[in-house]
C-alpha cells in the first residue's frame, strides 16, 4: 500500500512539475514576443543571428537534402517501375519533399546544429555571468539575445527546408533522369501537374515555420533556464535536441492532419 | 520619471532597514541595517556563505528583500518597475567575480557597450570616451584584443572600465580580488580607490580580502549568519577585540565562524572501530 502511495505521490509531483514547467516556457515565450520590438528595430542584431542559425546551417542541409533526394529517387524508381510509372518519380520525390520530408528533415538538423548552438551560447553567457552584467547595465537580455536568436531562428529554418527540398528534388532528377534514365521532359512535366502551390508548397512552408517556431523557443528556453555550471549547460543542450525532434515529429503529426486529411 | 530624489547631499546613497531574505525556506539574511555615503568606499566582509553577495545582489535590484527597506538615492528598490530599476541601474556599475565580459566581443566594444546601448552620442565620441577609460585602467593598448586573451588581472580591469562608461553614481564590487597576483590586486585596490574619488561615487565590495581592504576602505561591515556582527572603520576593526573580527583579521582557523561543518560527534561514528 505505502508502494503504491509513494508511487502515485512520485507521479503526482511529476506532472506538477511538467505543468509548472511548461506554465514558465509559455510566460518566458510570450515575454520573448514582447521584447521582441528591438529585434526587427535593429535589425544588425537578428540579421546576425540568421547568419549563425541559418547560413552557418546550410552546408549541412544542402548536402542532406542531396543524399535524401538521391535516395528517394532509387527507392521511388524501385517502386514506381514495378507499376510502370516510372515517369510519375518526379511527381513522387517532389511531394515527399515539399509535405514532408523538407521540413520535417530540415526541422531536425537544424534542431541539432543551429538549436544546440543557441542553447549552448545562451547557457555559456548565463554560466559566466554576462546576462547577468547586460541585466545590472540596464540591458534586458531578453530582448539583446534571447529574441534576436528567437527570430533569426525562426526567419531561418523556412528558408532553410526549401533550400532542402530544392536539393532534394535535385539529388532525384540526379538518380532518376541522369542515372537511371527516366525521360526528363515526363520528370518535370508530370511534377509541375501534379504539385500545387498552396495544397503542397504553402502547406509545407507553414510546417516548418511552425517547426522553426517550436525550435527557437526550445532552443533559447533551454538556454535561458539552464543550470549555470558545465553539467547544467550539457544536460540543456540534450534537452534541446530531444525535446525539439519529439516536437517536431508531433507537431508534423497534427498539422499533416489537418492539412491533407481534413480533419 | 524622477531619477535624483534625494536632494540632501548629506543622506545616505544606500539605506538598508530590517533586511530580511530568504532562498525558499533557508533564510540568508535576518534583519540587515546598513548605510553607505557618497564618497564612501565600504567593505562587506564575512565567511563564505555568509550573505554577502546575497546582500550586494539586493542593493543591486536583483533580488527583492523578503521584509525590511532597500534604498538607493531615497528611492526603495523593492517598489520599483521594471522600467524604473533600469533607469536606477544606468546610474550604478557592477564588476562581477571573473568581470563576466562579453566574450563575442573585443576590449573596445566590451567598453563601448553601455555607452551605445544608453546613449546617441556619435561614434566618434564614443571612442574617445571608450579610450579614455580604459587608460584609466592602464589598458588602452590593449583595446583590440579579444576576452579570451587577457589574464584574469586584466579582464577585471576592462571590466571595471566598463562599469564605469557611464560615470555611475554607485559601484558594487563582488569580490574584486579574488585570484589575483599581488601586482594585479594592488592595481585593482587602487582603482578602486580612484575611480571612487574622481567620480564622487560611492562603493560597496564584498570581499575576503582583509589587509587590502583596511587600506582601501573607509568603513567596513561584517556579516556572519545573515547579521551584522561587527562594524567600524579600519582603525577601529584593527583595534577590535569581538572575537569574530579578529578571527578574520588574524585568519584563525576556528573561533566563532568553527572549522568543522555541523556533524555529529566523531566518536559516534567511530564507535565500532575505535572500541
Amino acid at each position: 500500500m505505502n508502494v503504491l502511495a509513494a508511487t502515485l505521490r512520485k507521479l503526482g509531483a511529476m506532472a506538477i512539475d511538467g505543468v509548472w514547467g511548461l506554465g514558465f516556457a509559455s510566460r518566458f515565450f510570450l515575454a520573448v514576443l514582447r521584447y521582441s520590438g528591438q529585434s526587427f528595430r535593429r535589425l544588425p542584431l537578428t540579421i546576425r543571428e540568421i547568419y549563425f542559425s541559418g547560413v552557418l546551417s546550410l552546408l549541412i542541409i544542402l548536402v542532406s537534402g542531396l543524399f535524401v533526394g538521391l535516395v528517394l529517387g532509387l527507392q521511388g524508381y524501385d517502386i514506381l517501375q514495378r507499376f510502370g510509372s516510372s515517369d510519375a518519380l518526379g511527381v513522387m520525390v517532389s511531394l515527399s519533399l515539399l509535405r514532408e520530408l523538407g521540413p520535417v528533415v530540415a526541422g531536425l538538423l537544424f534542431a541539432s546544429r543551429a538549436g544546440s548552438a543557441v542553447t549552448a551560447e545562451i547557457g555559456l553567457m548565463k554560466t559566466t555571468e554576462q546576462l547577468q552584467a547586460m541585466d545590472m547595465m540596464a540591458v534586458n537580455p531578453l530582448a539583446r539575445v534571447v529574441a534576436p536568436r528567437f527570430w533569426g531562428g525562426v526567419i531561418s529554418m523556412p528558408l532553410l527546408a526549401a533550400m532542402f527540398s530544392a536539393m532534394g528534388i535535385f539529388g532525384g532528377w540526379l538518380i532518376g533522369v541522369v542515372a537511371i534514365g527516366v525521360d526528363d521532359g515526363a520528370f518535370w512535366s508530370q511534377m509541375r501537374a501534379a504539385v500545387d502551390f498552396r495544397y503542397d508548397v504553402l502547406n509545407g512552408v507553414i510546417k516548418s515555420f511552425v517547426f522553426g517556431v517550436a525550435v527557437s523557443w526550445i532552443a533559447v528556453f533551454q538556454g535561458y533556464d539552464c543550470q549555470p555550471t558545465a553539467e547544467g549547460v550539457s544536460r540543456a543542450i540534450t534537452r534541446t535536441v530531444v525535446y525539439s525532434a519529439l516536437a517536431i515529429l508531433a507537431l508534423d503529426f497534427v498539422l499533416t492532419s489537418f492539412m491533407f486529411r481534413g480533419l | 520619471m524622477n531619477l535624483s530624489v534625494s536632494n540632501d547631499p548629506n543622506a545616505p546613497l544606500v539605506r538598508l532597514e530590517g533586511v530580511r531574505f530568504a532562498y525558499g525556506e533557508r533564510e540568508i539574511l535576518r534583519g540587515v541595517d546598513l548605510t553607505v555615503h557618497r564618497g564612501q568606499v565600504v567593505a562587506i566582509m564575512g565567511g563564505s556563505g555568509c550573505g554577502k553577495t546575497t546582500l550586494l545582489r539586493l542593493i543591486g535590484g536583483q533580488l527583492r528583500a523578503g521584509s525590511g527597506k532597500v534604498e538607493v538615492d531615497g528611492q526603495n528598490l523593492g517598489r520599483l518597475s521594471t522600467d524604473a530599476l533600469y533607469a536606477m541601474r544606468r546610474r550604478m556599475g557592477m564588476l562581477f567575480q571573473f568581470g563576466a565580459l562579453f566574450t563575442d566581443m573585443s576590449v573596445f566594444d566590451n567598453v563601448a557597450f553601455p555607452l551605445r546601448e544608453h546613449t546617441d552620442l556619435p561614434d566618434e565620441l564614443i571612442r574617445d570616451l571608450v579610450l579614455m577609460k580604459l587608460h584609466a585602467v592602464g589598458l588602452r593598448g590593449a583595446q583590440s584584443l579579444m576576452p579570451s586573451e587577457l589574464s584574469g588581472g586584466m579582464a577585471r580591469r576592462v571590466a571595471l572600465a566598463r562599469a564605469v562608461a557611464l560615470d555611475p553614481m554607485l559601484m558594487l564590487y563582488d569580490e574584486p580580488f579574488a585570484g589575483l597576483d599581488p601586482i594585479s590586486l594592488g592595481i585593482t585596490g587602487q582603482l578602486i580607490r580612484r575611480l571612487n574619488d574622481a567620480l564622487g561615487a560611492a562603493s560597496i565590495m564584498v570581499t575576503h580580502d582583509v589587509h587590502v581592504s583596511l587600506g582601501l576602505v573607509d568603513y567596513v561591515y561584517f556579516v556572519s549568519n545573515g547579521v551584522i556582527v561587527a562594524q567600524g572603520s579600519p582603525e577601529e576593526i584593527r583595534a577590535s577585540v569581538d572575537p569574530f573580527v579578529r578571527q578574520f583579521v588574524d585568519a584563525e582557523a576556528d573561533g566563532p565562524v568553527p572549522f568543522h561543518y555541523p556533524a555529529p560527534p566523531l566518536e559516534s561514528l567511530l564507535d565500532g572501530v575505535t572500541a
